[in-house]
């Protein structure tokens, strides 16, 4: 349909005929999870300090070679909700179609 | 000119043997049913499962140059040198978000670049063109900036060749690496680079955590590292151990421009689309970190580097040869050469997968977009694999030829321009809502913003392209100068599309459907499609 315009609908499309909502809890925490370590680093005078050292290592340094792991087990979470519900979608698809 | 170590350069030039022996035999590596298609040479057939890809994302994405320039950085300011940190920790989440995505409707229609997608989504050629065009050049000085990282290492091992050396004997080394790099990338595709990336990111892993622990032992433990570095910065009245409030914006700002333009790089997208399946992508998103987790310990070298005295009161010490030159003071030779392979290999692996998506970019959106459009498979292939030596050849040509300072430039601006492709590529992979002249507008405008505020800043070093911060119109802070560009990029395109809207101006066609974006390996949507469709 190349004379068509386009829609504001191709935003997050859903296959067709798919029961399932494209606002789901899980898209929704997935996405919590995700935007946590990004807005965490972008804080950057929440972390530019010296004090408390660890280990005779200022905070700014310690805190976020610490938010490298943290920022990992956010993702994985993300991972598995976004699974989840890609799962969830796959099968009401099937079902769908039967 | 010092002597040259010999024990360290042994083992540097055995690991290196290896690697080569390695990047020969790689072709052979899964091999492939069609080995003409560029699939095949230009993507390792699609075939890469979770710890491959981890390992080959790992090697192409921390470059020797990073190892070399971010304890640089920390070295010669402090604290502003860290923001690689949360650059890596933001990247994987903010991808996340859209990868999979151009996984999916790359594997359906058959893309091997950005630009393919750009395309099909939007049917516009010349949109294409640009996005590719933007991507050979951020790439080209990357290329070169890994001769650096391998000089570096050489000049420390003593085979550098001294300031009298005849130019070619200088360069011989480089030259001999270069050489063999460029022949198994030839032969191998990205195959070679994908088993190389084992022994690189094994080494480099070993390296890092032997020298965080080891070296901080020999200099008095951590808290005598930071008082010395401290000590340094306020005696020599630059850098600090915090950042200056006046430069949070700047290092908030580097870390998220930065992460955005990370998966932009033609390097990284051919990696991500080497994957085997949806899930790979996803499951290296959460696994990536440990890569990051080393560059922040590997930071911290630039600290050590001060307080063991490198570089102490040699005036105008380049200040890339700082953790090289520590490796060398603090490490038995024998291990100093094990450091050092780390690094050159670290350079081989990235090198050779720039220029195989630098070759990809061009076979598939200038050489068969606009000049052979009937093109073959084969061609493409053959194609790619010329161009992958002539991108070699350019980069050997522009470190050999130009002065370093101006591939450090290039690679700075590099970063800013990749960023230029983010409204496009991000944008369509979730919606169809742009107008490609829209698009292509907002482009223009943020590679003209962005590069004429950057020629305006002159440092120490260099008279133009002396760094990447400047003011924010409007806001008053000091910023990133390629997130601003982005920020007017996407404003002029949001404007520019609202226009043509209401004008009812002409839509090309979209070859791509809502479902393409979430197919998985094994769906319908694959099982049916007509792939691999290198050729459309």
């Amino acid at each position: 349909m190349p004379s068509d315009p386009p829609t504001f609908e191709d935003v997050m499309p859903e296959p067709a005929g798919s029961p399932v909502p494209a606002v789901t809890p899980e898209r929704v925490l997935a996405g919590l999870a995700l935007l946590v370590p990004i807005v965490a680093m972008l804080w950057v005078s929440s972390y530019d300090k010296s004090d408390p050292a660890v280990a005779g290592m200022p905070f700014f340094y310690w805190y976020q070679l610490l938010w490298v792991p943290v920022s990992a087990v956010f993702t994985v979470a993300a991972y598995l909700l976004i699974t989840r519900d890609e799962k969830a979608r796959k099968a009401a698809r099937k079902g769908g179609a039967r | 000119m010092k002597d040259v170590n010999v024990p360290a350069l042994v083992v540097f030039v055995l690991f290196f043997a290896l690697v080569t022996v390695m990047g020969f035999l790689a072709s052979r590596w899964r091999r492939a049913d069609d080995a003409a298609h560029l699939d095949e040479w230009g993507l390792g057939g699609r075939s890469f499962g979770t710890w491959v890809t981890w390992f080959l994302l790992g090697g192409d994405l921390y470059t020797a140059y990073t190892f070399v320039a971010v304890p640089a950085a920390v070295y010669a300011t402090g604290a502003a040198g860290f923001f690689a940190v949360p650059y890596t920790i933001i990247a994987y989440p903010l991808v996340f978000l859209f990868l999979p995505r151009l996984w999916s409707v790359s594997r359906v229609h058959g893309y091997v670049t950005p630009a393919d997608f750009v395309r099909g989504r939007y049917g516009s050629r010349p949109l294409s063109l640009v996005v590719a065009l933007t991507g050979i050049l951020a790439t080209m000085p990357y290329i070169a900036l890994q001769l650096v990282g391998i000089q570096a290492v050489l000049d420390v091992l003593g085979v550098g060749g001294g300031e009298n050396a005849n130019w070619f004997v200088k360069d011989l080394p480089l030259f001999i690496a270069f050489g063999v790099l460029a022949a198994y990338t030839y032969s191998s595709g990205l195959r070679a680079p994908a088993l190389i990336a084992f022994v690189k990111d094994a080494l480099v892993y070993i390296v890092i955590i032997v020298a965080v622990i080891y070296i901080p032992i020999r200099l008095g433990g951590y808290g005598h590292i930071f008082d010395s570095a401290a000590q340094h910065f306020k005696e020599a009245e630059a850098g600090s151990l915090t950042i200056p409030e006046n430069k949070q914006w700047t290092y908030a700002t580097l870390a998220i421009g930065s992460a955005m333009a990370l998966f932009m790089y033609p390097h990284s997208v051919t990696g991500v689309l080497a994957s085997k399946s949806r899930k790979t992508v996803r499951r290296n998103m959460a696994i990536m970190p440990a890569y990051s987790l080393m560059l922040g310990l590997l930071a911290l070298l630039g600290f050590m580097a001060l307080a063991a005295g490198v570089g102490k009161g040699v005036k105008g010490y380049n200040s890339q040869l700082s953790v090289p030159q520590l490796f060398a003071d603090m490490f038995p030779d024998w291990f100093t050469g094990v450091a050092f392979a780390a690094i050159g290999i670290g350079a081989l692996v990235p090198a050779a997968i720039m220029s195989i998506a630098a070759a990809n970019l061009f076979t598939r959106n200038v050489y068969k977009d606009w000049l052979k459009p009937a093109a073959t498979p084969a061609d493409e292939t053959r194609v790619a694999k010329l161009v992958s030596l002539l991108v070699k050849v350019g980069a050997l040509v522009f470190v050999l030829g130009m002065d370093k300072q101006a591939a450090i430039n290039l690679q700075l601006l590099g970063g800013l321009w990749i960023l230029q492709t983010f409204v496009a590529i991000v944008g369509g992979l979730f919606t169809r809502w742009f107008h490609h002249w829209a698009l292509f507008a907002g482009w223009a405008a943020g590679m003209v913003y962005g590069t004429w505020e950057a020629y305006g800043i002159s440092s120490k070093a260099t008279k133009h392209f002396g760094g990447n911060a400047a003011e924010i119109p409007g806001i008053g802070e000091i910023g990133y100068i390629g997130v601003t560009a982005f920020a007017l990029n996407l404003i002029v395109a949001v404007a520019l599309t609202l226009v043509l809207r209401a004008v009812k101006a002409p839509v090309l066609p979209d070859e791509t459907r809502p479902s393409d974006y979430s197919a998985e390996a094994g769906d319908e949507e694959l099982e049916n499609a007509p792939e691999p469709v290198a050729a459309h």
